[in-house]
């Protein structure tokens, strides 16, 4: 386990807790990541746990809408998320809820963009800013954030992940962690894939050609 | 790599090479960059902190929930009457400590050292000392390499995670990595630094974590006052020659265990502690009004301000 200086010190942001602020805002980044250039529209938090019992208190709200606005831990407008939401028209909303035996500080993301579509996003704060995803629309998944993703929606075909490997390996995009599920054999399937380097645009276009795969999501590192 | 003091201590073994000098390296390689780069990005951090360890101390900077601050501000000004108990480096350690909790609990700007809840130990206790002995920057930088040095095995062997180590992990490890840094920057060896890291983490070794209404103000903020005291502490005993009889990989080893045996409402559940006293549940009342939870709140509701 490679542990950098820099996570120890650091990192550089507005408090107050690192892991109900900087945390909380790593994880909206993570859904701004996810819905890139889309426009967003409403955005819904679900709040487990501590996050919802302490969410003004460690302005964990503010960090959240930050986060899915873009903004990074350091950055002073996080402290005026809500109201730069709501001056862009975009409609925000919180409730707290059960999510079952998942860490103390977890949040569900719910956002609509103007193309009609929802994008959901669970992750955890573990400590130290540090977090977890754990679910992308509705599958399991477990990513750092401490790297660039991929989640590629397909379907269940035999050879389909080595073809989708090699791609990378071809475009010199090494490998970090996959975690693949299907519901059966033939059916829907989910691949999600860490990378050292980032999924540029030619190589997701060369992804969504192959046909049995539906669409593929790309997303840069959080942290 | 490294995985413990003692394997630390082996690698230096012979050389005049410092902790510093073993965490810089590691980093060049582990995060492929230059040593330029390092120092580029400690410069960053002891700007941030010298900020923050500075700003509450001349105006009164109250936190976002309204409860707390103005601390480091009598600090400062009782500390510049003189006719402290304490000598002028602990007091105005102290009071940096205080400015950066403050800072923190307003939502400004800080350097989590390692979290934000004890994010004014490690520049207090350095700035203070560094102030005292007039240390030229850059070996101030390197000490706070030594610094993250001491958090990166805590974060190997345990934890600095208050929710699952209280306190201790948090103001423990703060000032086990304050100790052990000030040690290498007044010349101290090696042995030494892990000694004055072992014994910071000792004196509080059992710690809750019990902040009032869950909030980082109260008791975090005079914790990590205190924690500036501790921290100096253990590195006079340590440059006097007084060593740990246990050694530093065995002390944090025990620390995680001691937090792993606190029960869950002494880790940073606000269900135990400071945090369930009359006071402490009457502050709590006064943030969250009837909202005993602020999941009620969807924002739009005026009276409750539970929630934005």
């Amino acid at each position: 386990m490679n542990i950098s200086m820099f996570d120890i010190l650091g990192p550089i942001m507005i408090g107050p807790s690192s892991s109900h602020t900087a945390g909380a805002q790593r994880i909206g980044k993570a859904m701004y990541n996810m819905i890139s250039d889309k426009q967003l529209v409403a955005v819904h938090f679900i709040l487990h746990g501590s996050f919802h019992l302490t969410l003004r208190g460690h302005g964990t709200d503010r960090a959240l809408v930050g986060g899915v606005l873009g903004m990074n831990a350091y950055d002073p407008q996080i402290k005026d998320s809500l109201q730069i939401a709501k001056e862009r028209g975009i409609e925000v909303s919180f409730e707290g809820a059960d999510l079952g035996d998942v860490h103390p500080n977890t949040v569900q993301i719910i956002a609509q963009t103007s193309d009609g579509k929802t994008t959901s996003l669970t992750g955890s704060s573990i400590g130290g800013a540090n977090i977890e995803i754990i679910n992308i629309n509705g599958t399991p998944a477990k990513f750092s954030g401490k790297y660039p993703a991929v989640v590629i929606d397909h379907t269940d075909r035999l050879g389909i992940i080595s073809h989708i490997t090699s791609i990378l390996a071809i475009n010199q995009i090494n490998i970090v962690t996959v975690l693949h599920s299907r519901e059966n054999k033939g059916k829907e399937a989910v691949i999600m894939i860490e990378t050292d380097t980032p999924i540029d645009a030619s190589v997701k276009r060369e992804l969504e050609s192959m046909s049995a795969v539906h669409s593929v999501v790309t997303m840069e590192r959080v942290i | 790599m490294y995985f413990s003091a003692k394997e630390m201590l082996a690698q230096l073994e012979g050389s005049d090479k410092r902790i510093c000098d073993l965490v810089i390296k590691n980093e060049v390689e582990i995060s492929e960059t230059t040593r330029e780069k390092v120092f580029e990005m400690l410069e960053e951090r002891y700007q941030v902190m010298y900020n923050s360890a500075h700003e509450a101390l001349e105006k009164e900077i109250r936190s976002l929930s309204g409860l707390t601050g103005g601390s480091a501000k009598k600090m400062w000004e009782y500390c510049k009457k003189g006719n402290t108990i304490c000598d002028n480096t602990i007091i105005r350690g102290a009071a940096y400590a205080l400015s950066c909790l403050e800072v923190n609990a307003s939502m400004g700007l800080i350097v989590a050292a390692p979290t934000a809840g004890a994010c004014g130990i490690l520049p207090g206790a350095l700035l203070t000392t560094a102030e005292k002995y007039d240390i030229p920057h850059e070996q101030v930088l390197e000490a706070l390499a030594t610094a993250s040095g001491i958090g990166q095995l805590i974060v190997k062997k345990a934890t600095v995670s208050g929710a699952e180590g209280g306190c201790q992990a948090e103001c423990g490890s703060a000032a086990s990595m304050a100790a052990a840094a000030i040690v290498e920057m007044l010349g101290g060896t090696p042995a030494q630094a892990f000694d004055a890291a072992a014994i910071a983490m000792q004196n509080i070794m059992g710690l809750v974590c019990d902040p009032v209404a869950g909030l980082v103000e109260m008791p975090c903020a005079k914790r990590n006052a205190s924690g500036v005291a501790n921290a100096l502490v253990s590195a006079d005993l340590a440059l006097s020659g007084i060593f740990s009889e246990v050694p530093f990989d065995e002390v944090i080893e025990a620390m995680y265990k001691v937090g792993k045996a606190l029960p869950s409402t002494l880790r940073e559940t606000a269900l135990g502690g400071l945090a369930t006293t009359p006071t402490g549940l009457a502050m709590k009342e006064k943030i969250y009004g009837n909202h005993a939870e602020a999941s009620a709140c969807t924002g739009n509701c005026a009276s409750c301000g539970g929630c934005n």
